[in-house]
């Protein structure tokens, strides 16, 4: 269990909760794209389910997938450059109760295949497992074309869906195992850029239940993906000036669980939510959604503004376009502001 | 219930039962797509009550044949032999497209026993059929997924990553049949946006090509008897047709894509399709 000497973090390793107060966390700390991570435990999940098959679009040896087809050949396709084929396919598949992934990039997978996602998979509700890798700005120099900044807001709105993004290795693996679990559509958003190990093993993973890794009463942040490393270190740093906020690490954007975010507001007061996505329609949307109509607190979103980004560094990147730690401390003490009036 | 497999004249007999159900559902519904339906009535036919292994009281047996209707705003064809099958009772058919039904405007696999995917939006079909086809070589299984496409519909880009995909893996458990009606929404196909050399095509991309007459149900039977013992090699199925087929005034002619005929209308063309074939009661 959590070692009490780190509260109030929760799930956060030692290491990390050391390195939070400094700018280590994304320079020293042990960290992995969260698009290896699902390769990885796809490999295992293999061996242990049949019933799981692994489809590529040419891009299996960058996700890594590929070590699934050695290891599987049999089990594996790649259906070369045509995502509507695999994504219609897969809901093929899964029709004679075989478990696809489908594996490309969240632009692929959101945007060019989205009416085979719409209609033959969330429609139907297929078992078919959407794994999208290079989410938000984190295919950082690949530039605009390759960065899925919009998939997030684009798979919440389809009826039928379920949205996580998890935040480092080990929930990443959580999360491929709660996919394979679930019967339905599950949509599954990685990062191509390296992201801290955040957590423990005991952390709490569970479709549609965020989860608390920070406690706190001044005001809460809600984090998604490669965010909620950002939110953490943005809470040390308000910590340091006297402000005690909640981090919430917020992995399955749909169902959101709307539970927590009521809690959130009701306890302290203001919100701030922080995504590596447009803020239009994604976790910002969500949370808002909720407490509009349930209980208006100052709130504030983190998100990639009405813009394209460009090419370049990672974590450059998530400060140009106004999505790193300082941003989140700024837009927490702009709550607390609006509260305290 | 009808005796299957059925003979070439039999499967006549149905076929114009089927046209006779189409048009009385399309009537009542006052909504749907009676052109394609209509083209692809024979083909249908011959698959539901002649190729394929199904058991009506089992719908999602895991063993049977699988059938998509790509084009899937012709599915008032798919619910009628469905019916016409035993999946369900025929008085559904009164109930098309209204509110709380089971036979949506496009098929809804989840409401319908017997629609083996859910079908509408277009290009989408054939892909489906491969991942059933691949998913059948997987497992062991040795049923054969059939997969109706539309001309109009081969305009999609979708249809060609699947063409390349089935050559791929030589899927000789699928078979796909091109409605060749040459009547889409707006316009006819060979001048909208023409799909032809289709056959030189499907060729080239590494199918089995087999044209016929697909209103001669003897060549019909022929072809998809064919096409489910070819080895190897997918096949496809290239079925010259009419739209608007056994209705004189719906024939080739683009309004009726999707116009529900009046109820006058409708009378003229079941005396037509019942003048044509005897129906069997």
């Amino acid at each position: 269990m959590n070692n009490n000497a780190l509260l109030p973090y929760r799930h956060v390793r030692a290491e990390i909760v050391a390195m939070l107060s400094t700018d280590d966390l994304f320079t020293i700390a042990e960290a992995e794209p969260t698009r290896a991570s699902y390769a990885r435990a796809l490999l295992e999940i293999g061996e242990r389910n049949p019933m799981v098959v692994v489809l590529d679009a040419d891009v299996s040896k960058s996700i890594g997938t590929n070590k699934f087809a050695e290891k599987f050949p049999e089990r594996s396709f790649n259906f070369g450059i045509a995502e509507q084929n695999m994504f219609a396919a897969a809901a093929g598949m899964a029709t004679t109760g075989l478990i696809p992934f489908a594996t490309t990039y969240a632009v692929f997978a959101s945007l060019r295949a989205l009416d085979m996602l719409r209609n033959s998979i969330h429609y139907p509700r297929l078992n078919v497992k959407i794994a999208a890798s290079h989410s938000g700005i984190t295919p950082g120099p690949d530039g605009v074309t390759h960065q899925g900044q919009e998939d997030l807001s684009i798979m919440r709105s389809i009826a039928n869906s379920t949205v996580i993004a998890p935040a480092d290795n080990d929930t990443t693996t959580l999360a491929v195992e709660a996919a394979v679990a679930y019967d339905g559509p599950v949509y599954l958003s990685f990062t191509r850029d390296p992201v801290p190990k955040i957590f423990t093993p005991d952390y709490p993973f569970e479709i549609g239940k965020a989860v608390t890794v920070r406690d706190g009463s001044d005001a809460t942040i809600i984090a998604v993906r490669d965010l909620t490393a950002h939110a953490l270190v943005a809470a040390e740093r308000l910590a340091g000036r006297g402000v005690d906020v909640r981090v919430i690490d917020c992995h399955t954007l749909k169902p959101l669980d709307v539970k927590s975010v009521l809690q959130a507001a009701e306890e302290t007061g203001a919100i701030v939510t922080a995504e590596n996505n447009i803020f239009f329609g994604g976790l910002g949307s969500a949370v808002a959604e909720v407490l509009v109509e349930n209980h208006p607190v100052p709130m504030k979103r983190i998100g990639v503004r009405d813009t394209f980004a460009e090419s370049g560094p990672y974590q450059d990147l998530l400060d140009k376009y106004g999505l790193s730690a300082r941003h989140i401390v700024k837009a927490v003490e702009e709550v607390l502001e609006r509260k305290k009036s | 219930m009808a005796q299957v497999p059925m003979s070439v004249d039999e499967l006549k007999h149905m076929a114009a039962a089927i046209r006779c159900d189409i048009i009385e559902m399309i009537c009542t519904a006052s909504a749907g797509h009676p052109g394609g339906s209509l083209s692809a009535t024979d083909i249908v036919t011959a698959l539901y009550f002649r190729l394929m292994r199904l058991d009506p009281q089992n719908p999602r047996w895991p063993d049977r044949d699988r059938f998509i209707l790509s084009k899937g705003h012709a599915c008032p064809v798919w619910y009628a032999a469905l019916a016409e099958r035993g999946f369900y009772d025929k008085s559904h058919l009164g109930t098309l497209r209204r509110l709380g039904s089971i036979l949506q405007g496009h098929p809804d696999m989840n409401k319908v026993p017997g629609i083996d995917m859910t079908t509408g939006s277009l290009g989408h079909g054939l892909s489906v059929g491969i991942g059933m086809a691949l998913a059948g070589r997987l497992q062991k299984k040795d049923y054969h997924v059939w997969v109706v496409i539309g001309d109009g519909e081969s305009q999609e880009g979708s249809i060609w990553e699947a063409a390349m995909a089935g050559a791929k893996w030589k899927l000789d458990n699928l078979t796909a049949i091109l409605d060749r009606n040459n009547l889409q929404n707006d316009f006819y196909v060979d001048d909208l946006m023409p799909i032809e050399p289709v056959a030189d095509k499907w060729r080239a991309f590494g199918w089995h090509v087999v044209p016929i007459d697909g209103h001669d149900m003897a060549a019909i039977v022929t072809a998809l008897e064919d096409a489910k013992t070819r080895k190897g090699v997918p096949t496809m199925i290239i079925a010259r047709t009419i739209k608007g087929k056994g209705v004189s005034y719906m024939e080739n002619v683009c309004e009726w894509h999707g116009k529900a005929p009046c109820r006058e209308e409708a009378d003229k063309a079941l005396c037509e399709i019942r003048g044509d074939q005897e129906v069997q009661p």
